[in-house]
């Protein structure tokens, strides 16, 4: 399975293709793309919301969604969907 | 520290005006992403892997508590309340959105900080020792010249398009805390045969991929030549850089392929055509910046050991930190502070808005307003009276920030890593965090002695993993992590590259294998020897055997 993944260009985050092709935070609002052709044909229509200025540098991503959530197969994606792995702001000491 | 004349205000507050209107312009499709990408990077603004990241200036790393107050501001409002210290002396929001970035930019520039060459193939922000000013050997303050070079570097049209990235370092001091030789240009004070002060200028440094230690390409220079000079340096580069390849376009590549002796022909027979041109620096001009660095006026006191000694007597802890974290101070009665931003478990170089607010008021109170960021990714407040150590240490201690382990094994450089970076092929952070968690008793650190470990999370050596006694380098194989040791690194005026120790390990193994290279070390260490001098000494395979070939637990038994 695949997904695309890219960055929303006013605030940088990172967004998935959903399938009216707008673009989601989360990744389980994503669209799963189960063929070769689907995801060709759909990495079209998101470099249209490229050129239309509402994403930079849209690609596909390899899933899995064995457990009913898709999950990044890699690390890399995996960080992008879901996080920094060391928590999002810093464990801290002065009243953080 | 230096302070802006109308001419710099005025310059800046059209610098941020001018990249309003490219945000403008970007956000209405006006310029597509391929045009807009190098006006942000003119402006420090990366796009990573989870937002935009904006990388701010913190000139030789000087800072005053009312522009730390405004990192803490900045991190607050345009942030999620951090920020990220780096390895040259700069500060990184991890969590921008473009459309706010003129505003912030404009807030900075009310501190006259800037985010102008924090990226691009430009000279970038200059560094320097984080003692400047204030160590008891230096020759003379070196955020003069940095400040000089500043002013001259930035935005000068002959150095905006340079073949790749420029960094310079400056160290006023023979010990070197600014790893000078694994710059671009590294300016080394040291007095001639005659006694005059000049710099010691070498060339071609530098880590990522291909990693040299630089060259001597001229032994003494004076002062009032660092300008021509440099720009000779600069100019041979422009016209021999190679633009075709990026990952041949650093000058140490230009360096080391036509040798240094070429390099110094070119750039003397360039410099001898410009050496007594405008560019001679007159001594009024030095005089005028030298006067923003003068330091501020010191109380009549005396140094206060048998004082200090009764605390530290009583008080371990306290006696620990003080041997680990504060240094010599050139003004009798006054001391070095430095401040840990590494206790255990915490990613090396962040600060939360709080902290960092905290920080500024310590500044304010303990250190005469002047707070210093260093390459290691701690701070330091040089200007600390010793009779006001006690207290502060107390009030560090509230705050995490006086864990006793500068220049000890968890004190640990770490860039950002696969967490934040595009580039990066594996986690550093995490690295950090399990080892700052392992090597958690003080009175081991401070057995283990003088030690650094460095961690990059990919061959581009943000974390200065060739430099590190252990160099951490995280590799991807086969889309898992794993992490290559490297021995015998370092930075300072003895540097050295560190040798690969052997196959990358996992991340779980990486705790194991560092302790036994640590007790490795203390097995074989003679008197007085650091864990470099041993390295030095006995060579990498005992080492090796160490951590690949262990002896059986019941063969020693």
């Amino acid at each position: 399975m695949q997904m695309i993944i890219a960055n929303r260009l006013l605030d940088g985050r990172v967004v998935f293709l959903d399938d009216s092709g707008g673009w989601v935070s989360e990744i389980a609002d994503g669209l799963l793309l189960a063929s070769k052709q689907a995801a060709e044909h759909r990495l079209l229509t998101a470099q249209r919301s490229v050129e239309e200025n509402v994403v930079v540098d849209p690609y596909l991503i390899d899933v899995s969604a064995d457990t009913g959530r898709p999950r990044p197969v890699l690390v890399r994606e995996r960080i992008r969907a879901f996080g920094p792995s060391v928590g999002i702001v810093p464990q801290s000491h002065a009243g953080g | 520290m230096y302070r802006y004349d109308e001419f710099d205000h005025k310059l800046l507050a059209e610098r941020v005006q001018q990249f309003r209107r490219q945000v403008k312009r970007r956000l209405s499709g006006e310029l597509s992403e391929d045009q807009f990408k190098p006006l942000r990077l003119m402006n420090g603004l990366y796009m990573q892997l989870h937002a935009y990241m904006l990388r701010v200036n913190i000139p030789y790393g000087s800072l005053s508590s009312r522009q730390m107050r405004k990192f803490a501001h900045i991190a607050r409002t345009y942030d999620r309340g951090f920020g990220h210290f780096t390895t040259r002396q700069n500060i990184q929001y991890n969590w921008i959105k473009l459309e706010e970035v003129p505003d912030l930019l404009e807030e900075l520039a009310e501190v006259e900080v800037t985010a102008i060459q924090s990226s691009g193939n430009c000279v970038r922000n200059i560094t320097s020792d984080h003692y400047a000013g204030r160590a008891r050997d230096e020759l003379a303050d070196p955020r003069v010249y940095c400040e000089l070079l500043r002013q001259y570097t930035i935005l000068n049209p002959e150095f905006s398009y340079l073949p790749r990235k420029f960094k310079i370092a400056i160290t006023g001091s023979p010990r070197d805390r600014a790893a000078v030789a694994l710059h671009d240009i590294g300016l080394r004070m040291h007095r001639n045969e005659a006694g005059k002060i000049g710099f010691e200028v070498l060339v071609g440094g530098g880590q990522g991929r291909t990693p040299f230690l630089a060259h001597t390409i001229r032994d003494w220079l004076a002062p009032e030549d660092m300008l021509s000079y440099v720009e000779s340096i600069l100019r041979v580069y422009n016209m021999h850089g190679r633009r075709d390849n990026m990952h041949k376009a650093r000058i140490k590549i230009i360096v080391n392929q036509m040798g240094i002796e070429r390099y110094r022909e070119l750039v003397e027979a360039d410099w001898e055509r410009i050496r007594d041109s405008a560019l001679k620096v007159p001594q009024a001009e030095v005089d005028r910046i030298d006067a923003y660095f003068r330091p501020p006026e010191y109380e009549c006191l005396a140094d206060i050991p048998d004082e200090l000694n009764e605390v530290r007597s009583r008080i371990p802890e306290f006696d620990r930190w003080m041997a680990a974290n504060v240094a010599e101070h050139r003004v009798p009665g006054y001391s070095i502070v430095n401040l840990s931003l590494k206790a255990p478990g915490l990613p090396p170089g962040d600060m939360t808005a709080d902290t960092m607010d905290a920080v500024a008021d310590l500044a304010d109170r303990y250190s005469l307003d002047e707070i210093r960021v260093n390459h290691r990714q701690n701070l330091s407040f040089v200007d600390v009276r010793q009779r006001d150590l006690f207290s502060l240490w107390k009030e560090l201690k509230l705050l995490d920030l006086a864990t006793p382990n500068i220049q000890s094994v968890s004190d640990i450089i770490c860039c950002p890593g696969l967490d934040y970076c595009n580039l990066a092929n594996s986690r550093s952070i995490p690295v950090a965090q399990d080892l700052s968690r392992h090597f958690v008793d003080v009175d081991h650190l401070a057995l283990v002695g003088d030690f650094t470990i460095n961690i990059s999370g990919c061959m581009n050596a943000c974390g200065h993993h060739h430099v590190g006694n252990i160099g951490i380098l995280g590799v991807n194989k086969r889309g898992k992590e794993f992490f290559q040791l490297t021995l015998g690194g370092s930075s300072d005026e003895n540097a050295s590259l560190g040798d690969r120790l052997g196959r990358a390990l996992p991340q779980d193994e990486v705790p194991a294998a560092v302790e036994t290279i640590v007790e490795a070390y203390l097995a074989m260490r003679l008197d007085g020897e650091r864990f470099l001098d041993t390295y030095r000494r006995v060579g990498i395979a005992p080492f090796r055997e160490a951590v690949y070939n262990p002896v059986p637990a019941r063969a020693v038994a």
